[in-house]
């Protein structure tokens, strides 16, 4: 029970008056970058890095975890209300949860899908305290080659799972890793694809890359596709649930939560799969046989899965330093601006930090509950902002903090090559995430690579040299093998539950 | 499009809201007085998410209801553009319309300053006589 205590002294560090003032906004800046389609937690975190630099890591911290469950927790109205998932994680929130709407049951599905939200991230915080410390103490004896496949496994799994295409995938990774090389070698102190530039020898700052790819990218795809035939919202008032729905809602509950947390924790990353296991699940085990006309549990499943995988995504993160989602990274990226080296050992040398951090979620995640069921309203209300100036807002804050960082010009127009690269990869179909990881992960990979080599002399069978790191290239190729064989099970199952398309361009 | 009424025809700016159904009660008054037949305009900038003037599939269903009962000619145009006024001004342009109907929203200075007024333009802009109603009014 000693997490527990430790858990405690964390509650008791973050219940300062200023700490919840951030956690408040964290939330509430959550909510509103979930509602919006096409702006994500990771984005939205990418913005306030620079703005945060001011703060004590602690208060940056508790204000992203706020941003990062009110993300989650913002996808599910946009679903519900208008079938536009804001983001990956809540298109299966949409099959039923429109429905649901537009049967005059949406404050229900609301409702189901916020109190979900809520239970779901608090097991699944709790969880965080009680495996963490756990993995950390393991994680301290990893050397470098494990830490070496542990990542290239991440990076296998985040590249091929998600996504339809695994080459698609690759051209994302190769590109970020690419990204992660330009500056100095730190082993040889070479320069780097530097191209004679003396501002990129001091390798990219993520900020500017996160900010380019996330917010400029998608602002000049929002502006090449401007006008668009608008959506219909379902009016609704208060999210309520009578006792029936609650009773439909529990086991859900819980076992989207089941699905969610060891999802978001292993490095496959992300939660477009549990929630889609646990629609799948409910589906199945509902008798009522209303599934496809609006079934509660459908919404309350898929939402417990999101916020869970949500909170199991700080177990890698914490204990080995893994960044298995784009928010993760970008989160991750923060602390190394902290001067805070990710790892094993934060858990130790800084407990103070990840306690105070685990009990923000936790606060955090409250707040949601408390200011999400009555503000449902007025968050369907921000779907009326006319998309010019919204992104003129969003334009504005990534040339800022892409300047602030440095005061360099130099960095705006490095925010808009990253601005066209992002463009691009949206006009190709390249996935965003394999990309951030990539620039995250290469430096570290690389750094550990190179510790393992040193060690052995330049013998690559170093790399085989430890027990885990062998499972773990047996566990790619299994997989890689395998893929085929996933990718027809998910198409098959992914028609049986199709999605109706965004509506397209209409002139 | 069916060939021209003897009279002419009616464009109305309409939204499904109480400011649509005051200007459409008023195109059809007309368009019984005089033989004209009646086009309905709805358009929307299509730059929010969700705009509410904008009609959906249920609510054209009912306008159309509504129109055909009239027994009058009629034809609904629905369309997304920069412009909204400048849809409803071309529409009676390419119809050589008779009169032009529009809801007339109560807004304030600063209100109009940043909202626009569609309705303003409208007036500004037709070669045609513009009827302008508020809610409230029924034709007699």
């Amino acid at each position: 029970m000693e997490n527990f205590e430790l858990l405690m002294g964390g509650l008791e560090s973050a219940l300062t008056p200023m700490n919840l003032l951030y956690a408040a906004i964290g939330v509430l800046l959550g909510t509103f970058v979930g509602v919006l389609p096409g702006i994500g937690p990771a984005m939205a975190i990418a913005l306030l890095l620079p703005v945060t630099y001011r703060l004590e890591p602690t208060s940056a911290f508790i204000m992203f975890a706020g941003l990062y469950y009110g993300g989650m927790y913002g996808g599910s109205t946009t679903s519900i209300l208008l079938n536009t998932p804001g983001e990956s994680a809540s298109v299966m929130t949409a099959l039923e949860g429109n429905k649901m709407a537009r049967a005059g049951r949406g404050a229900q599905a609301l409702a189901t899908a916020a109190v979900g939200s809520f239970i779901a991230g608090t097991i699944g915080t709790l969880l965080v305290a009680f495996f963490s410390p756990a993995l950390a103490d393991v994680a301290v004896d990893l050397g470098a080659p494990s830490y070496f496949a542990l990542m290239v496994l991440a990076l296998v799994m985040t590249t091929t799972v998600l996504g339809t295409s695994a080459l698609r995938g690759f051209a994302a990774l190769f590109l970020g890793l690419t990204i992660g090389l330009v500056g100095l070698d730190l082993n040889t102190g070479q320069p780097r694809l530097t191209f004679g530039v003396t501002q990129l020898v001091d390798r990219l700052d993520i900020v500017v890359v996160a900010v380019g790819i996330f917010a400029l990218g998608e602002a000049l795809w929002v502006a090449a596709h401007l006008r668009r035939r608008p959506a219909h919202v379902t009016p609704v008032g208060r999210p309520w649930m009578g006792r029936d729905d609650w009773g439909r809602s529990w086991k859900p509950w819980l076992r989207g939560t089941a699905f969610g947390f060891p999802f978001g924790a292993l490095p496959a990353g992300g939660a477009e799969l549990p929630t889609f296991l646990s629609y799948l699940t409910e589906r199945k085990l509902s008798k009522r046989g209303d599934f496809g006309r609006g079934a509660i549990e459908g919404v309350a499943g898929p939402e417990a899965a999101n916020n869970a995988s949500a909170a199991g995504m700080f177990v890698p993160m914490l204990a080995l330093g893994l960044p298995v989602t784009a928010t993760a990274s970008v989160m991750l990226s923060a602390l190394q601006g902290y001067g805070i080296t990710p790892g094993p050992q934060l858990m130790t040398d800084h407990a103070d930090l990840v306690w105070t951090l685990l009990a923000s979620l936790l606060i955090g995640n409250t707040l949601l509950l408390v200011l999400n069921l009555p503000l449902a309203p007025l968050w369907a209300r921000l779907l009326r902002i006319p998309r010019p100036q919204l992104y003129a807002g969003i334009l504005f804050f990534a040339c800022l903090g892409a300047y602030a960082t440095n005061l360099d010009p130099f960095d705006i127009a490095l925010l808009l090559a990253f601005g066209l690269l992002g463009l691009m990869m949206r006009r190709f179909g390249l996935p965003v995430l394999p990309l951030i990881l990539g620039v995250i992960l290469g430096p570290l990979m690389e750094s550990k690579l190179r510790e393992a080599l040193t060690i052995s002399g330049g013998d690559y069978v170093v790399l085989l040299s430890e027990p885990l790191a062998v499972v773990i290239y047996v566990l790619i190729a299994l997989f890689i093998l395998g893929r085929p064989f996933i990718v027809r099970v998910r198409a098959r199952a992914e028609r049986s539950a199709t999605v109706e398309d965004e509506k397209e361009l209409v002139d | 499009m069916s060939t021209t009424p003897a009279g002419g025809w009616v464009v109305v700016a309409w939204a499904p809201d109480e400011f649509g159904a005051v200007a459409l009660d008023w195109a059809l008054d007309d368009a019984e007085r005089r033989d004209r037949g009646v086009v309905v305009v709805n358009a929307s900038r299509g730059d929010a998410l969700v705009d509410d003037r904008f009609a959906f599939e249920e609510q054209l269903a009912e306008l159309e209801r509504r129109l055909t009962g009239s027994e009058r000619p009629h034809e609904i145009r629905q369309s997304i553009e920069p412009d909204v006024a400048g849809a409803v001004l071309e529409t009676a342009e390419e119809l050589d319309a008779r009169l032009i109907v529009v809801g007339l929203r109560r807004r304030t200075p600063v209100g109009k300053l940043l909202m626009g007024s569609v309705a303003q333009r409208i007036l500004l802009g037709a070669a045609c006589p513009v009827l302008s109603v508020k809610p409230g009014s029924t034709p007699d």
